[in-house]
């Protein structure tokens, strides 16, 4: 796919190279392609639009583009430069003030949330040398507190529930009661799935939050989202406003463009991956790794050496 | 941004006395199609098939452009083999009737499968659903509850026993019993892991083993809010077991869902049910003209 990105790009270049004057038109041709990789990779139609507009006028300002001996290489070095700086911006860690720390975990039916919150309490356990607690407050779906039960045994994390309270504020409040009194000093709550334009459900988080006031707050997004990931993104945000983004199922195929869509909508960092359905497939989000899948490329270092 | 939902008196009034489509309104077309997910190429092949059919119509009156529109993705669709079903039918008069339903993590196969035992316990059959992801976390507990839910059958061997197995002796125990159909779980896979879709291909080895003819649909369950990567999920998993029907779902979110319109054209798989609900109730059948009307209907946020 790089080589298919960049060569259309050389291609763009190669039908009117010499002709210096064309050069705006010859940009256009290029940016267009760039912009049909970004949608190919389920990024944002508007946003890959945007994002195009201002690759174009970086490469207008960069006179060498046309004269470079690859240009359709360069193009593709200043898409993957702006890329990202888009996704980057300084590491954001995870706050784990408080005491105990309350973390939120939400997002859409499906995405991901019990199997991160799982493997979150594993890796501040492991990494952090945390005591965690992991709450379920999912009260809809069949067996949900079995399957938070499953996986706190898996990972050796105390897992608190309440079979019978369908209220999540209540269990979420004396799960911290209960963290503060048997010294766990992190309190993981994991939510039921919701639809942003489910009004109940997006005032029933609202209301968790507004209870427990987390230190962090994370919104769980399959990497595999398409052209929505804007959408809910955006509704989640306005109602929880989240401190930041876990991609998940990046263990597939999915170019994940999503990522890009979602961190170019809210501006929140994404925080970790989520890479797999055992409970030690976590990792840190990588701005530069996330680019050249994006844009479907093999290994980026060789790329920028040659360019 | 102008809304979607008002794109089809823009698109009359832009073309009023013009005998060709002009580029706003295509540029707007390709806008609502790539932001419903529809995807480059089948956007570009529905607009192209749109160009040619009012060359060759010359283009009559405004009003009819709206429903040529229509016409054209709707026609896209049949031409892919999907017909509107009139009811919740069995895809075959054999009984048991086998179903195995496949798809990638989370997307919604068991909610489906007991949305769908219900559909067909409420027209009086014999229902057994079996319990075939053995490996997600209390996941047969929770094909258990949906199968209290429906008041059906429910066939399980416990977790972490062989899949294959479990499929084998369900259709058995269908067999058996005179059900008059068995819906087969399986765990969610990621259609890159060569392993896991091996095993795909071994439990539907094995519900032949035991009834040559079967299984007799197998559903692909796709998540309306996937993007482009819906494709190679469906060409991995037909690879693996010739998918028969698909099932889209989480239809009532914001997503649309429109990668389907790519895939039915590709693969030629009929879509057979979406999901628009958590609930018990809110499964439908698949209804071209539906579809079509909500890629352009906008949800209010
Ligand atoms: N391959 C892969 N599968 C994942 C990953 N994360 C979660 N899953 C799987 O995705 C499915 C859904 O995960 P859950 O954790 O149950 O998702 P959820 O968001 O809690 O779902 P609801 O509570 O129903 O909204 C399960 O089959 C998980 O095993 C991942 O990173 N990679
Ligand atoms: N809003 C909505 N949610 C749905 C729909 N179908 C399923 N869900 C939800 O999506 C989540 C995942 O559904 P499951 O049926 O567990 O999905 P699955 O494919 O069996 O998941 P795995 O077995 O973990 O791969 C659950 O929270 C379901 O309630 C639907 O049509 N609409
Ligand atoms: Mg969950
Ligand atoms: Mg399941």
């Amino acid at each position: 796919m790089f080589e298919s990105l960049s060569d259309r790009l050389e291609g763009a270049f190669k039908t009117l190279k010499g002709e210096s004057k064309l050069t705006e038109i010859n940009i256009a041709q290029s940016v267009k392609e760039i912009r049909r990789a970004l949608v190919a990779a389920d990024v944002n139609y508007k946003i890959a639009k945007e994002f195009t507009d201002k690759v174009k006028d970086k490469a207008l300002g960069q006179e060498n583009v046309l004269k470079a001996v690859r240009p359709g290489e360069l193009m593709v070095k200043i898409v993957m430069d702006e890329l990202v700086e888009l996704m980057g911006g300084q590491a954001a860690g995870i706050n784990l003030n408080g005491s105990p720390t309350v973390i939120l975990i939400a997002g859409l039916q499906g995405s991901g949330k019990t199997t991160f919150s799982g493997k979150l309490s594993l890796f501040l356990k492991e990494k952090r040398k945390k005591k965690p607690l992991l709450v379920a407050c999912d009260v809809y779906r069949p067996a949900a507190i079995n399957q938070i039960n499953v996986l706190g045994e898996q990972v050796g994390v105390p897992v608190y529930t309440e079979p019978e309270n369908k209220n999540p504020v209540e269990i979420a409040l004396k799960a911290i009661a209960h963290a503060q009194e048997t010294n766990r000093d992190v309190v993981i709550v994991d939510t039921a799935g919701r639809l942003s334009i489910d009004e109940a459900m997006m005032k029933e988080i609202a209301n968790i939050k507004e209870a427990i006031q987390p230190n962090e707050t994370l919104f769980v997004v399959d990497s595999m989202t398409g052209q929505d990931a804007v959408n809910t993104a955006k509704a989640f945000n306005d109602v929880i406003n989240y401190d930041g983004v876990v991609l998940t199922k990046l263990d597939g195929d999915t170019r994940g463009g999503a990522a890009l869509s979602v961190k170019y909508t809210v501006g929140k960092p994404i925080k970790f991956v989520s890479t797999g359905e055992q409970m030690d497939t976590l990792d840190v989000f990588y701005p530069d790794r996330m680019a050249q899948r994006i844009l479907g490329m093999g290994d980026i270092v060789s790329f920028v050496e040659k360019a | 941004e102008k809304t979607k939902s008002n794109f089809f008196g823009k698109l009359t009034k832009a073309v009023a006395g013009k005998s060709t489509v002009d580029e706003e309104v295509l540029d707007e077309l390709e806008n609502i199609l790539i932001t419903s997910d529809v995807g480059l190429d089948t956007t570009v092949k529905i607009i192209e098939r749109i160009e040619e059919r009012v060359a060759r119509d010359k283009y009559i009156n405004t009003s009819e452009l709206n429903e040529i529109l229509r016409d054209e993705i709707v026609r896209l669709l049949a031409e892919n083999n999907t017909e509107d079903l009139e009811e919740y039918s069995l895809p075959s008069t054999e009984t048991p009737t086998i179903i195995l339903v496949v798809g990638v993590n989370g997307v919604g196969k068991t909610t489906t499968i007991g949305k769908l035992a219900w559909q067909y316990k409420q027209q009086g059959k014999k229902v057994v659903v079996g319990a075939g992801d053995t490996f997600r976390a209390a996941a047969v507990d929770q094909l258990k509850i949906w199968s209290e839910r429906v008041g059906c059958d429910f066939y399980s061997k416990g977790m972490y026993t062989d899949p294959a197995a479990v499929a084998y002796e369900t259709v058995n125990y269908a067999i058996e019993n005179g059900h008059d159909v068995a819906i087969i779980d399986t765990a969610g896979r990621l259609h890159t892991k060569i392993n896991l879709m091996k095993e795909l291909g071994k439990i539907k080895r094995s519900i032949s083993k035991k009834m040559p003819t079967a299984p007799h649909e197998v559903l692909l369950v796709l998540d309306a809010t996937t993007g482009q990567n819906a494709i190679e999920q469906a060409k991995h998993f037909t690879n693996a077991t010739d998918v028969t029907a698909l099932a889209l779902t989480k239809l009532d979110g914001t997503a649309k869902g429109g990668v389907v319109l790519g895939i039915s054209d590709i693969f030629k798989i009929p879509i057979k049910y979406i999901g628009v609900g958590e609930g018990i109730e809110q499964l439908q059948i698949f209804n071209k003209r539906a579809f079509v009307e909500s890629l352009f209907a906008e949800k209010v946020q």
